[in-house]
């Protein structure tokens, strides 16, 4: 029912802001979320003015002081026979190798930070890429119909009937060996490009799909026959009627995408088929961790457990996000 | 007696359905519209009279058949070229809450019609003139001008369905095609709904095709009325005529079938048994033969055309109720 006064109702979308940000769960997720990137941001300052080392250059030889002792690097196992050498582990001091070595001698803690930056920038790149390619794809296919619709949507099905890790294992194996060439672009292999666009690339059934089949959805919608019948032009009614429509749909799908191409660009590089060395990822710490792991299991669970929370950051911030959005739930509540 | 407005001639609507079936949904189906009169249309659910409303506007494009709007062909106009004609027909959804989109304000909603057309001199409307049309709309389906601030979930459907009027009225049509506009709607809202279509009819000189399964509302609004059965016209006439003295067996038996408040001692009997025949494999001849308390075998075999009876009063029988 309205009310007498004349005020002007919230929008949708100054309504779905605010359900999110009364939604705990969802807005401590997005602290976290930021903390994680602005920490990955601040890597350069942490490693030249707090621990003062450069993460990229093999330190064997090296010594440092803890609690005013001077230690190696690379110190000799502990078992019996003190053959080996092992990275020293965590000190828990942030101006000397807070969380220990890996096996090159490099700071761990600086090389999570620079390895969250390509885990995170790849990440996000590749969900926002894939979400254009998959929007571009979803709304040409559900709004046209017809042959546009089958030969796109046969397309889908036959990159989704390939499983996706093998489909991006098989695309990098390619790319890694010979770069990307599209028509004058050039990308080299060890560009961080490379892994954007695979992973992009192979989520956008999983993203063109639903959205497709919301554009169908609305697309018989009745206010676009309502729209229809008050004569206004097809590319309009996309526009006005149908694109606001699916966006919260979209906006939905944006943090889950991200969390499935962070795990995707970690398994990539763990295989040596994401970034590539001397560039360091989640991924390929957790492989530089994986010689080390009954001795300095701290190499590997550093990133292994960065991952772990910004996945479930991502999972339950875009729970909260589709909860906000879901304008039936709104109208109802307040109907 | 006036030109009429809108004429269909021998409509056919096809739905093809996977295995290869076809659903004739519009089976034949002629009529006139004439300027400023009311037309009736009922008939029960799945009769194809949402379909024919909708093929009347070339909202969905009819098999065969021709449609005729203010003396020009319209059947075969392309969509663009129909998009100019428009403004002079429109259409009233029965849902008032699917028929506008949930994400924009109402007087948005109303102001597209103003903004995708162009005035009769060619130039596009301006600001000014599209908000002095906004308040003069909504003062026309009587609901305050706040309401142009809102959005379609904060109204009831009563003052929706009147959002919908007004936004159909926003470039003065001279046709509306109202879709079963009060069937979603309480009772007393009905009442309400439906005066306001008679009281702006007289105002502004509409006609309108107003289709209902709701006899009682059909009666008090309509001029002349047509009755659809399976997809076929059974009978047309003036609305009096067809109420008072249906001339099939048909409409004599949607006319019992409405509740009186009358006390009498023994309940009726339904009048009508059985379910409607479906639409993808009807009976032969005289579709309505399997449900007729008065069907001959001639009915099985032959199908009747609509024909006049009296002047004015058109019906498909063979044997129609004198």
């Amino acid at each position: 029912m309205i009310s007498s006064s004349g005020q002007t109702t919230a929008g949708p979308w100054v309504q779905a802001t605010r359900a999110l940000i009364s939604n705990r769960s969802a807005m401590s997720c997005l602290g976290v979320l930021l903390l994680v990137i602005l920490l990955c941001v601040f890597a350069p300052f942490y490693a030249h003015h707090i621990a003062r080392t450069d993460p990229f250059i093999s330190n064997v030889a090296g010594t440092l002081t803890v609690n005013g002792q001077e230690t190696d690097i690379m110190q000799p196992n502990d078992n019996p026979l003190h053959l080996g050498l092992s990275p020293i582990g965590p000190t828990w001091h942030p101006r000397s190798y807070l969380l220990g070595a890996d096996s090159q001698g490099r700071d761990l803690a600086s090389r999570l930070l620079y390895g969250g930056r390509n885990s995170l920038l790849i990440s996000f790149s590749a969900a926002l890429l894939c979400i254009i390619m998959a929007s571009a794809v979803g709304i040409s296919a559900g709004f046209s119909g017809g042959v546009i619709d089958i030969i796109l949507s046969r397309l889908m099905d036959i990159m989704w009937a390939v499983p996706v890790y093998l489909f991006a294992i098989s695309l990098s194996i390619v790319t890694i060996t010979q770069g990307l060439h599209i028509g004058p672009i050039t990308i080299s292999s060890n560009s961080l490009l490379v892994p954007i666009f695979i992973i992009a690339l192979v989520y956008v059934p999983y993203a063109a799909r639903p959205i497709r089949g919301r554009v169908m959805t609305l697309r018989n919608a009745e206010f676009v026959l309502a729209a229809r019948s008050l004569g206004v032009p097809e590319y309009r009614i996309l526009l006005r009627d149908i694109l606001p429509n699916i966006l919260p749909s979209v906006i939905v799908l944006a943090p889950l995408l991200t969390a499935l191409a962070l795990l995707a660009e970690s398994s990539l590089s763990f295989l040596s088929l994401g970034v590539q060395a001397p560039a360091a990822s989640w991924g390929t710490i957790i492989q530089d961790g994986e010689g080390l792991i009954y001795t300095r299991p701290m190499v590997a669970i550093a990133p292994g457990l960065a991952i772990i929370i910004t996945v479930m950051a991502l999972n339950i911030f875009g729970d909260g996000l589709r909860d906000a959005l879901d304008i039936r739930e709104t109208s109802r509540r307040n109907g | 007696m006036n030109s009429p407005l809108l004429e269909a001639r021998n409509l056919r609507k096809d739905y093809h359905l996977p295995r290869g079936q076809t659903l004739r949904a519009l089976d034949d189906v002629s009529l006139n519209v004439n300027a400023g009169e009311v037309l009736g249309l009922v008939g029960e659910s799945g009769c194809g009279k949402s379909t024919l409303g909708r093929c009347l506007l070339r909202l969905a494009d009819v098999t065969s058949g021709s449609i005729t709007f203010n003396g020009q062909e319209i059947t075969h106009l392309k969509q663009r070229t129909l998009r100019s004609m428009r403004p002079q027909m429109q259409m009233v959804f029965q849902d008032s809450y699917a028929s506008l989109n949930p994400r924009r304000r109402v007087g948005d909603l109303i102001a597209e019609p103003l903004r995708v057309h162009r005035r009769k001199d060619g130039s596009p409307h301006g600001r000014e003139e599209i908000s002095a049309r906004l308040s003069e709309l909504m003062t026309l389906v009587s609901l305050p001008e706040a309401a142009l601030l809102r959005y379609p979930h904060e109204f009831s459907g009563g003052q929706r369905q009147r959002i919908n009027i007004a936004r159909a009225l926003a470039l003065s049509p001279r046709l509306i095609v109202a879709d079963e506009p009060v069937s979603a709607l309480d009772v007393s809202v009905q009442a309400q709904i439906v005066n306001l279509f008679s009281d702006l009819r007289a105002q502004l000189g509409l006609t309108y095709v107003f289709i209902a399964h709701d006899l009682a509302v059909v009666r008090q609004i309509s001029d002349r009325v047509a009755v659809m059965y399976l997809g076929a016209v059974v009978e047309l006439g003036q609305a009096d005529q067809v109420m008072h003295s249906p001339a099939h067996p048909y409409t004599a038996a949607l006319i019992a079938s409405v509740p009186r408040p009358e006390i009498s001692g023994s309940a009726r009997n339904p009048v009508l048994r059985g379910d409607v025949p479906s639409p993808i494999s009807p009976p032969s001849g005289c579709r309505f033969h399997t449900r007729c308390p008065v069907a001959q075998p001639r009915c099985g075999q032959e199908r009747p055309e609509l024909r006049e009876l009296t002047h004015g009063h058109h019906v498909a029988c063979h044997f129609p109720i004198a």
